[in-house]
Order: structure tokens, then sequence, then C-alpha cells
């Protein structure tokens, strides 16, 4: 038997993912801590497997494609806790919109200021501005707004891993106290990544997080590109 | 089962189809989770008939991230080149935008339930 052809096969990639998220999942409940986080340790594992053995990522992408095909689907899924909400929602639409509008316009601003400030090439800092919102609807604003679209697309990935490992001590510390707005700021700031990680306390944080994530993607959509060249127009961005 | 998998997919497909419209630059997921909110909302589609697998989807969601995770390995010469600036606006920005977002919308809920 060829062990190289064995590795590369789909069978094979597909049980290696269910059993490192499997044992990286045992990991952070026998723990208990939140930075062990399955998700993101499964990915790390996985790269350093694939660099080990040769495998390129197209070679991986095969097996990978069965698994990611279910994410769609589980977006969709999300309309469920939504509509469970849907009362509730409709009651403080105002409160709503206007956090969000806040921190659409913060979560732009900032990343292009520090970015360009901190000396980050112009493609780089205009490939930052969308990173909070999932990747389908960045990839299409990064392109827009003259950004390299491969790199937003990797770092919306980069800061789902952050706002998911991270996002609920950093509101401890910023003392953002309610359940509701601790999950709604999670979906505003790091997209379904975030989402999925309020979900596990409850379907009624899970809707809360889609409704972050549903409506600073839609804001980011129209905003991106004016802000950017509002802060350029302005000299902020040196 | 197959009736559940069929209203989740249908929808998903109904919303690919919608993002083909000129302009309406939504992935066809978030526009599948809108159609699935309304015909839930107009009592077409009832929550007990689809609840078992969408919990199951929701559930899972983390594992299936991780396939777009790897795709990162490819990224890593551009990251690396300004991995300072990057880190730090993106950490700094998403803190931002958490305490932001939550704090005025706590402040907001409080105003908006006294006036009423």
């Amino acid at each position: 038997m060829d062990i190289a052809l064995f590795i590369r096969s789909e069978l094979f990639l597909v049980t290696l993912t269910f059993l490192l998220f499997w044992v990286f999942s045992r990991l952070q409940t026998r723990t208990g801590i939140a930075l062990l986080n399955p998700m993101v340790l499964t990915i790390a594992a996985l790269i350093l497997f694939l660099r080990a053995t040769g495998i390129s990522y197209d070679e991986y992408y095969k097996s990978g494609q069965l698994i990611e095909f279910w994410l769609k689907p589980a977006i969709v899924a999300l309309a469920l806790p939504l509509y469970s909400e849907l009362r509730h929602i409709r009651r403080q639409l105002m409160p709503l919109l206007l956090a969000e509008l806040a921190g659409c316009v913060v979560g732009i601003v900032s990343v292009v200021v520090i970015a360009a400030l901190l000396g980050a090439g112009e493609d780089v800092v205009r490939s930052l501005a969308p990173k909070s919102v999932s990747t389908p609807i960045a990839l299409e604003i990064s392109r827009q707004i003259g950004g390299i679209p491969a790199l937003t697309s990797a770092i919306v990935v980069v800061v789902g891993m952050i706002g998911a490992m991270t996002g609920l001590k950093m509101m401890t510390w910023g003392r953002v106290k309610s359940p509701v707005s601790r999950s709604l700021s999670m979906g505003t700031a790091a997209h379904v990544m975030g989402t999925n990680r309020v979900s596990e306390y409850g379907e009624r944080f899970g809707a809360y997080a889609t409704l972050g994530l549903i409506i600073n993607g839609i804001l980011t959509a129209f905003l991106a590109d004016p802000l950017v060249e509002l802060v350029y127009a302005c000299g902020l961005a040196g | 089962m197959a009736k559940q998998f069929g209203i989740i997919f249908g929808c998903l497909l109904v919303g690919e189809l919608l993002a083909f419209i000129p302009g309406l630059d939504i992935p066809g997921s978030i526009l599948g989770m809108l159609v699935l909110t309304v015909l839930l909302e107009r009592g077409v589609v009832r929550p007990e008939s689809i609840a078992p697998v969408c919990r199951f989807l929701i559930k899972n969601m983390a594992f299936f991230f991780v396939p777009p995770g790897v795709a990162l390995m490819l990224y890593f010469d551009i990251i690396a080149a300004e991995w300072i600036p990057i880190t730090v606006a993106t950490v700094v920005s998403i803190f931002l935008v958490l305490v932001v977002t939550g704090r005025l919308y706590e402040l907001l809920h409080r105003y908006y339930k006294k006036r009423r």
C-alpha cells in the first residue's frame, strides 16, 4: 500500500479532521481553558500536518470541501434562533440599529487608522477595512475598495479566531455586562465565528449575535468605501 | 430528516439565486437565512418542523470552519511581511467594536425602556 497516496485520500483527511477536533474539544472541556479553542487548535494542527507531509492546500481542499459545504446550510439554520427572538427585536429596533451603526463605523475607522499609522501599505490597509464581516461579504467589499481579496479572507478568519478566543474576556475588561449586549457585540465584531462562540450558551444569545452579524454585514457593505476614502482624505492615515 | 434538509437547502438555493441580482452584494447563505426567517414568520414553515436539524447544524458550526481556516497557510507570506500593523490594528479594533457596540446598546436599551 502506498502511504503517500493513503494520507492524501479523502477518507483519511476527513477522519483526521474529525479526530483532531474531538481530541481538542475534550482537551478544552477537561482543562476549562477558553483559549484552547478546538477550532483554532485543529486548524493549527492540520496546517502543521500538511506542511510536514508536503500535502498542498489544493490537495487538502478536495477533502475539506466535504466539510466546508455544511457551513452554508448552518448559516441558513441561524434563522431559527433569529425567528424566536423576532418579537423582542422589533421592540428595540432603534437601540439595536444605533449600536450597530456605531460599532460598524468604529470598527472600520479604527482598523484603517491604526494599521496605516503603524506603516502598513495602502493595499493592506484597504484589505483590513471589512475585517469584521463574514468572508463572502468581506471579499466583495475588499475588491470594491481596492484591497487584496485573498488577504482579506485570511484576515477575516484571524479576526474570527481572536474574537472567539478572547472576545468574552475583552468585554469583561470593557465592562460590557448583559448577556444580550455581549452576544450582539460578538456577532458584530467577529461575524459567524463570534456568533458560534456565544451560541454555545443558548439559542437566545445566538439570535442576538446573528442579528449583529447581519446588520453589521449590510452596514459595512454600504459604509466601508466612503469611510476609507474619508480617513484618507482627512489625512488621518498619514 | 429529508423534509428538514429539503427546507433548509431550499432556502439556501433561493438565497443563492437572489444573490445573482445585480447590486445586491450580500452572500447567498445570508439571504437564505433571511428567506427562512420570513417563511417562519409568515407561518409557511413551522419551527418544530426544522428545529432538530437547525440545532445540529448550529451546534457544529465551529467544525465546519476548520477547512476555510486551513486556507490560512496560503497567506502566511503576506501576513508575515506586515504582521505587526495587522495584528495590533485588528486586536485593538476588535476590542473597540465589542465595547462600543455592547455598552452603547446597554445605554440605549435602558434609555428607551425608561421613555416607554
